[in-house]
């Protein structure tokens, strides 16, 4: 079932591991990354609205068509 | 559409209702777990096939398993590029809220797409071309989306009132798109070192079945990722674009203290 017979070979990846892995990992990192952001990005939005309710009171506008 | 247009005809076009952010944050909200245990899921199984279980390659040896993220990656760049120039043009039509959050979500995660397509072609090129670079049809036309890309973030960025950003965005989107069918076809108008597709409609897949399986496991991946970060990215747009409305100083997320 597995194509590898050893660790190493997997790593190696028949002399192409470089190029291999600098693809798989720069695409973890990238991905990872956008996961961060988009989780800071909802916190701020989150803060953006409580700092609006204090700054305006508890009465909010009707939305702008 | 306004909510107002939405909540006056209800009943003829049901889809409609969810043109409204209103509609909508709380539809994506529960959609968003689905896709992403979907992307983790289909990944895994993709990762799995891909790099333990698929044979290596006659010709290229195991570089060729860069196709897993390569041609994910590069339909993805091209698809959201697409749907990012739909969603900005009907934006500018109909003058839509959430229509040109849509395009203003699809475009960083399509930037990144199409960044990730170069990185794994000139990583995949130069252990089979022997260059990390050629200045061709396909390459070139994929770098010209990066820019166009990045461009559409920029006039977004640049403009203060978000209206204007999106009209302004909603330019780059549309004029840009037409690159979209010449990146698909330029590995068949011109000369080029790219190889041709390996999957098509029209004829049976030139490659073995488990690497068939990784390549396509890989690309469903890639679909429900970029949906789910569209969705958590257009979700969070809704909240910094529309603060001041009642229902979202409603929502219990922003009502709980920190």
């Amino acid at each position: 079932m597995l194509y590898w017979n050893s660790l190493s070979d997997f790593l190696s990846m028949g002399g192409y591991g470089l190029y291999v892995w600098g693809s798989f990992v720069l695409t973890a990192a990238v991905l990872g990354g956008e996961l961060l952001a988009l989780r800071q990005r909802r916190r701020r939005a989150l803060d953006d609205v409580r700092r609006w309710r204090l700054l305006n009171g508890d009465a909010p506008h009707d939305p702008s068509p | 559409m306004s909510p107002t247009a939405a909540i006056t005809t209800p009943a003829r076009i049901h889809w409609f209702r969810f043109a409204a952010p209103q509609q909508f944050y709380p539809l994506a909200g529960r959609l968003l777990p689905w896709f992403w245990a979907a992307a983790v899921l289909l990944g895994v199984a993709g990762l799995v096939v891909g790099l333990l279980v698929a044979p290596t390659d006659f010709q290229q040896g195991d570089s060729y398993r860069i196709i897993f993220i390569h041609v994910p990656a590069a339909w993805m760049s091209m698809l959201m590029y697409v749907a990012m120039a739909f969603w900005a043009g009907l934006g500018l039509v109909l003058n839509t809220r959430l229509s040109s959050m849509m395009a203003s979500a699809l475009a960083p995660t399509g930037a990144l797409m199409t960044f990730i397509a170069l990185w794994t072609g000139a990583l995949w090129g130069k252990p089979t071309w022997g260059t990390w670079w050629v200045w061709d049809a396909r390459l070139t036309s994929e770098l010209l989306l990066l820019f166009l890309y990045l461009g559409f973030l920029a006039l977004q960025a640049a403009a203060e009132d978000p209206r204007r950003a999106d009209r302004a965005g909603a330019i780059v989107a549309l004029v840009g798109v037409v690159n979209v069918p010449i990146i698909y076809f330029s590995v068949q108008w011109w000369n080029t070192l790219h190889q041709g597709s390996s999957i098509n409609l029209t004829r049976a897949p030139s490659m073995a079945a488990p690497m068939l399986a990784g390549l396509l496991l890989m690309v469903f991946a890639f679909w429900a990722y970029a949906i789910a970060a569209t969705l958590q990215r257009v979700r969070a747009l809704i909240l910094e674009r529309e603060k001041d409305t009642e229902w979202v100083q409603a929502l219990p997320e922003a009502r709980a203290a920190r």
